[in-house]
C-alpha cells in the first residue's frame, strides 16, 4: 500500500482531469446550438421491430412516444429510455435512444440516480403494472414523495403477459389468470389513488387506444418539472383481451376525460374523481409545482462548494482531513 | 490528597522503572457505564497521543470487538506500527465495583490500576499477588469541586483525560486545544468547566507513577499524522478515489461512512442518496454510473444479500461501480455491532448465473483510503463491480496513521461526452467502455444497456456461441486482473515450518502472532491478502515452500476444517495442508488464542477456538 497508489489514472472513457467537469450541472438553460436542432425523423428513432403480439396496445404507446420525439425534438443524445422487465419493457430496443433494460422493479431507482447525477437528460421510463405497482410499488411512492424529475408510462393491461396470464395487481375481481382460474378475489390497487397519496406531482390517465389524448398526456408529462406519471391502459389482446372496450365508443364503451371544471390542483378532489366506477375518466387528475429532489440537490452542491471558494478538489479534501490531525 | 499516595502499592516482584526510562507501548483500558463519556476521552486521547511531543501511534477499539461491554474503550499507544488493540491492559481504569470485577482480569500482572475510590473497594491482597500496582482517587468528588456544586457526573472523563494525559507526559496545551475544539459549540461556559476539569485532572499529584509512563518518541515523529476511523478513512479514500455519486441505506456498521458521504460529497459537487432500501440503492448508483459520473454504494450483511440481483446485473451490464459491505456477524441479522468475516463467500460468489466480480478487502484503517482509490481503478480498468470487503473492527477502530496527499492520489475519472463517429458497448475483443448519454454519436445508432444476454450492440441475443462468448468475455477480466497483481510478499522467511494467512482486521493480531512464533518454531510466516477474488498470482509456490498453512479467519470453519478464504484458498492451489483457525464470538482474535492453537494442533474437526465450550450437540440419536 502506498499512497502513490492512486495518482491519476486514464481511461479511454475518461479524458484530461478537469474539475468542472466533474460537478453535477444543473438542467436549466442550456443552450442547444441552432445548427445541431437538426430534426429528429421517424426512422433515425426506429430501432429493433417489435417483437410483441400483433394487436398489442403497447404499438401505441411506441408509436406516440416516437410521434412525440419527433415533435418535441430533444436533442437525440440526451434522450435517454428506460425500462424495468416485462413485455412492456421491451421498449428501449425498440427505440433508437440511449437505452437501459435494467431489473424487475427497480427501473426507477435506476432513473433517480441517473436523473440526480444527470439532470441534463430526458428520462423517459416504461413499465408494467406489475414493475410499477406490485415488484416495484414501494419504489414508485418514494419516487413520487421525492419528486425526482423524470417521465413515467405505466403500460397497464391488467395481466401478466410475458410470463403468460398470471394475476396482477390491477385486474379486476374475478379475473381468472393461471393463478387464479377460479377468478381474483383480491381488490384490484387503483394506480391514481396511490400516486396522490404518495405525493406525486404529476399523475394523469390516458389509454393507448386513443392516441392524441395519449400524446398530449406525454408531452404535459414531459414538460412537467418533477415526476410525472402517466398510467395509460394498454390492452394485451393475448391474455386479456377486451379489458379495455368499455373505454373505447367503437366498441360500445365511453372514453370520459375529466372534467372540464376539476381542480388540478386540489389532490382532495382528484382522489374522490379517480374512484370512479370503471373504465373513470381520462385526463390529468393532479398537478402540482413543487421543488424537485433534482433541484434541491443541485442547491446543497452549490452552496457547499461555496464553502471552499471553489478550491481543487484535492485542496478540500487536504482541508477536512486536517480537522484529524 | 495526600491519602492518595498513601494508596499507591508497589507490586512485590515488580522493579519500578528508573527515571528517565521510556516505554515503547502501552494498552490503557477504560470501564465504566454508558453515560460516563468513555468513548469521547478515548477519542480526544487518541488524537492527543498523535498531537504530542512523542507523537505516538494509537490503535483504539471499542467494546464491541473486544469484550462484548458497552462502556469500555482500550486505546493502544506505541512509538511504532500499532496493528492491534492489545490482548491485555498495562493499565486499567475502573469507574465502578462491576467495571472492576469485569474487568480486572484483563489487566496484565504488574500492571497499574486506577480506580474511582468513592464507588470501587479492590481487593488489595489479590493486586500484590498478581504484582499490580494501583491508586484510588475520589474522581467524582474533585471533578465536583473543581467545577462547582452542580453535582452532576458531567466532566469526570474530562479530568480523567487530565490526569491521563500528565500520566504519559502529553503536552497539555494541546489537551486543551482537542478540549476546547470539542466544546465549542456547548458554548462558553462548557468550555470553561471542561477546561478546569481538565487542568485539575493534570495537577493531581500522581507520585512516583509521574515517571513511570513516559512513552519514546514515535519513529514516525515529524510526519504529519491524521487519527480517524476506519470507517472515516473510507469515507475520505472514497472521494478521493474520484467518486461522486453515491447512494446507501443506513444499516450498522456501514452507517457513519454514509452519514459522512452526504454531508461531504457536495463539497466535491458530488451527490450522496439515502435511498428507501438497499435495492434501489445500488440501483441508483448502478443509473449514475450509467451517467458517467463515478458511483458507490455501501452496506452491511443483510444489505449485501439485496445487492445480489442488482449485482449480477452490474457484471452483465459491465457497469463500473464500488460496493463496499462493512461486515458484521451473521447470518440473518445476526450480530449487528460486532465483528465477523462471514460475507466473503456471498461477495465473491452472491448472485444468480455466472457473475465474476472482483472483491477486495482492507487491513487496517489507513488501507480504508488507499484501497477504495484502488478499487475504484479497478472497476473502470475493467467496467465491472468491485465489492469492497471492511469489517466492523476495521470501521469502528481509531487509528492514526501518515496524512495522506491527496494532491498526488486523488484520483479524477471524468466521462467523456464529446461526439463521436460510432460506439459499440459490448466488443467480444476489448473491455467494455460505456459512453454515458449526452454523448452525440455521429452514426445516430445509440446504444442499449441490458441485463439480457445481448450481442455486442447490446441488442438480446439467445445465440449459443454469442452466450458462450460473452460469459467468458466477463470471466476474463478476473483472469487479467489477476496477472496484474503482484505475488503478495511474506512477512518473515520465505520457506519454513508455519505460514498464517489472514485477510481484512486481522492483521495486527497475525502479525504479532508470527512475532511471538519466531521464539520457538523456525521458520514462521505471514501472508495477508488483500485480493480475495480474484486472488494473487504465485499462492501456489509460496505455499509449496511451507509444511502447514493456517488460515486466520473469523467465520465458522464449516465440514472442511477451514473458513471462507480457507475453502478458497483449497480450490485455487490444491493444497491440502491447508487448515482453519476460526473463531466465531463475534469478537477480534486475541494473539495468544492464534499462538496456542498453533503450538498445540488438535485436528481438523476442532479448529474453532473455543468449539466444544458452548457447542450444543446436533445428534440425531
Amino acid at each position: 500500500m502506498s499512497e502513490n497508489l492512486g495518482k491519476q489514472r486514464a481511461y479511454p472513457m475518461s479524458n484530461e482531469s478537469n474539475d468542472s467537469e466533474t460537478t453535477i450541472t444543473a438542467a436549466t438553460e442550456r443552450e442547444v446550438p441552432e445548427e445541431r436542432r437538426h430534426r429528429l425523423t421517424k426512422s433515425e428513432l426506429r430501432a429493433d421491430r417489435p417483437t410483441w403480439c400483433a394487436g398489442c396496445g403497447d404499438y401505441g404507446v411506441l408509436a406516440i412516444y416516437q410521434k412525440m420525439l419527433e415533435k418535441r425534438n430533444p436533442p437525440h443524445e440526451e434522450i435517454v429510455t428506460l425500462s424495468g422487465i416485462g413485455c412492456s419493457s421491451r421498449f428501449p430496443y425498440f427505440v433508437n435512444t440511449y437505452g437501459v433494460h435494467y431489473l424487475h422493479g427497480r427501473v426507477l431507482p435506476f432513473a433517480t440516480g441517473l436523473s440526480v447525477a444527470r439532470p441534463d437528460l430526458n428520462i423517459f421510463v416504461f413499465v408494467g403494472d406489475g414493475d410499477a405497482y406490485s415488484i416495484g410499488g414501494n419504489h414508485l411512492e418514494h419516487c413520487a414523495r421525492k419528486n425526482v424529475r423524470m417521465t413515467v408510462v405505466v403500460m397497464d393491461n391488467e395481466v401478466y403477459g410475458l410470463t403468460k396470464k398470471q394475476t396482477s395487481p390491477t385486474s379486476p375481481i374475478g379475473f381468472k389468470s393461471k393463478t387464479d382460474p377460479w377468478g381474483s378475489q383480491i381488490p384490484p390497487l387503483n394506480p391514481i389513488k396511490k400516486l396522490i397519496a404518495a405525493g406525486a406531482t404529476f399523475v394523469a390517465r390516458s389509454v393507448a387506444s386513443s392516441p392524441n389524448h395519449l400524446m398530449s398526456m406525454m408531452e404535459q408529462g414531459m414538460d412537467h418539472n418533477g415526476f410525472a406519471v402517466i398510467e395509460c391502459l394498454s390492452e394485451c389482446v393475448q391474455f386479456y383481451p377486451g379489458a379495455f372496450d368499455d373505454t373505447h365508443p367503437r366498441r360500445g364503451g365511453k372514453f370520459s376525460e375529466v372534467p372540464a371544471d376539476h381542480d388540478i390542483g386540489d389532490d382532495a378532489a382528484a382522489y374522490r374523481l379517480a374512484e370512479a366506477d370503471p373504465p373513470g375518466y381520462f385526463g390529468v387528475f393532479y398537478r402540482e409545482e413543487k421543488t424537485t429532489l433534482n433541484e434541491s440537490e443541485g442547491e446543497r452542491v452549490r452552496q457547499s462548494q461555496r464553502r471552499f471558494d471553489g478550491g481543487r478538489d484535492s485542496e478540500v479534501l487536504e482541508r477536512l482531513m486536517e480537522r484529524l490531525t | 490528597m495526600s491519602q492518595l499516595s498513601s494508596q499507591m502499592q508497589e507490586g512485590p516482584g515488580e522493579v519500578a522503572s528508573p527515571p528517565g526510562k521510556r516505554l515503547e507501548e502501552a494498552v490503557l483500558r477504560i470501564a465504566g457505564n454508558s453515560q460516563d463519556g468513555i468513548q469521547s476521552i478515548g477519542v480526544m486521547l487518541a488524537r492527543l497521543a498523535g498531537r504530542s511531543d512523542m507523537e505516538v501511534m494509537t490503535y483504539m477499539t471499542i467494546p464491541a470487538t473486544i469484550s462484548g461491554g458497552a462502556s469500555i474503550f482500550q486505546v493502544h499507544m506505541g512509538t511504532g506500527e500499532i496493528l492491534s488493540p492489545g490482548d491485555d491492559a498495562d493499565i486499567l481504569v475502573v469507574f465502578y465495583q462491576h467495571s472492576y470485577d469485569r474487568h480486572l482480569p484483563s489487566l496484565r500482572d504488574g500492571g497499574l490500576l486506577l480506580y474511582d475510590s468513592s464507588h470501587v473497594e479492590p481487593d488489595n491482597e489479590g493486586l500484590q499477588t498478581r504484582g499490580i500496582k494501583s491508586m484510588g482517587l475520589p474522581i467524582t468528588e474533585l471533578t465536583i469541586e473543581t467545577v462547582g456544586g452542580s453535582g452532576k457526573q458531567k466532566g469526570k472523563n474530562i479530568y480523567l483525560l487530565g490526569l491521563l494525559a500528565n500520566l504519559f507526559h502529553f503536552d497539555l496545551g494541546k489537551a486543551r486545544s482537542l478540549v476546547e475544539a470539542r466544546f465549542r459549540k456547548q458554548g462558553d461556559s462548557v468550555v470553561r468547566n471542561a477546561l478546569l476539569a481538565l487542568e485539575a485532572g493534570w495537577a493531581y499529584s500522581l507520585g512516583e507513577l509521574s515517571s513511570e509512563y513516559r512513552l519514546c518518541p514515535a519513529e514516525t515523529r515529524g510526519v504529519n499524522k491524521v487519527t480517524m476511523t476506519g470507517n472515516q478513512a473510507l469515507a475520505y479514500g472514497i472521494i478521493a478515489a474520484g467518486v461522486r455519486f453515491g447512494a446507501g441505506y443506513p444499516i450498522t456498521p456501514w452507517t457513519d461512512t454514509m452519514e459522512q458521504l452526504r454531508q461531504e460529497l457536495p463539497f466535491f459537487g458530488g451527490t450522496f442518496l439515502q435511498t428507501e432500501d438497499e435495492l434501489a440503492a445500488i440501483s441508483a448508483a448502478i443509473g449514475a454510473a450509467y451517467g458517467g459520473v463515478v458511483a458507490m454504494t455501501g452496506t452491511s450483511g443483510p444489505g449485501l444479500s439485496l445487492y445480489s440481483e442488482a449485482i449480477s446485473f452490474a457484471v452483465m451490464a459491465e457497469i463500473p461501480l464500488l460496493i463496499v459491505d462493512v461486515q458484521r456477524g451473521g447470518p440473518s441479522t445476526g450480530l449487528p455491532t460486532n465483528v465477523e468475516q462471514s460475507d466473503l463467500e456471498l461477495a465473491c460468489y452472491g448472485a444468480h448465473g455466472d457473475s465474476p466480480r472482483v472483491v477486495m478487502a482492507p487491513a487496517r484503517a489507513e488501507e480504508c483510503f488507499y484501497l477504495a482509490i484502488e478499487a475504484v481503478d479497478i472497476a473502470y480498468r475493467y467496467s465491472l463491480p468491485v465489492v469492497f470487503l471492511s469489517d466492523q473492527a476495521i470501521a469502528t477502530r481509531i487509528e492514526s496513521f501518515k496524512m495522506p496527499k491527496p494532491d498526488r492520489c486523488m484520483q479524477l475519472i471524468v466521462s467523456d461526452r464529446k461526439p463521436r463517429p460510432y460506439h459499440k458497448p459490448y466488443p467480444l475483443d476489448s473491455v467494455t467502455r460505456h459512453v454515458a448519454p449526452g454523448t452525440r454519436l455521429e452514426d445516430g445508432a445509440y446504444p442499449h444497456v441490458t441485463g439480457l444476454e445481448h450481442d455486442e450492440y447490446g441488442y438480446p441475443s439467445v445465440n449459443p456461441e454469442m452466450h458462450t462468448a460473452m460469459t467468458r468475455k466477463r470471466h476474463k477480466k478476473l483472469d487479467l486482473l489477476a496477472s496484474e497483481l503482484p505475488v503478495p510478499e511474506v512477512d518473515g522467511p520465505m520457506e519454513g515450518e508455519i505460514l498464517i494467512v489472514g485477510w481484512g482486521s486481522t492483521e495486527g493480531v497475525i502479525r504479532k502472532a508470527v512475532d511471538r512464533l519466531r521464539s520457538d518454531v523456525s521458520g514462521v510466516g505471514g501472508l495477508h491478502l488483500r485480493h480475495l477474488s480474484p486472488l494473487p498470482p504465485g499462492l501456489t509456490e509460496i505455499f509449496d515452500r511451507f509444511e502447514r498453512i493456517y488460515v486466520v479467519e473469523m467465520n465458522d470453519g464449516g465440514r472442511y476444517g477451514c473458513g471462507q478464504l480457507g475453502r478458497m484458498l483449497r480450490m485455487e492451489t490444491c493444497c491440502p495442508r491447508i487448515q482453519g483457525i476460526n473463531k466465531t464470538e463475534g469478537l477480534s482474535f486475541r494473539v495468544d488464542e492464534i499462538v496456542d492453537r498453533i503450538r498445540e494442533p488438535r485436528g481438523a474437526e476442532a479448529s474453532n477456538v473455543r468449539e466444544s465450550r458452548q457447542t450444543a450437540s446436533l445428534s440425531h440419536e
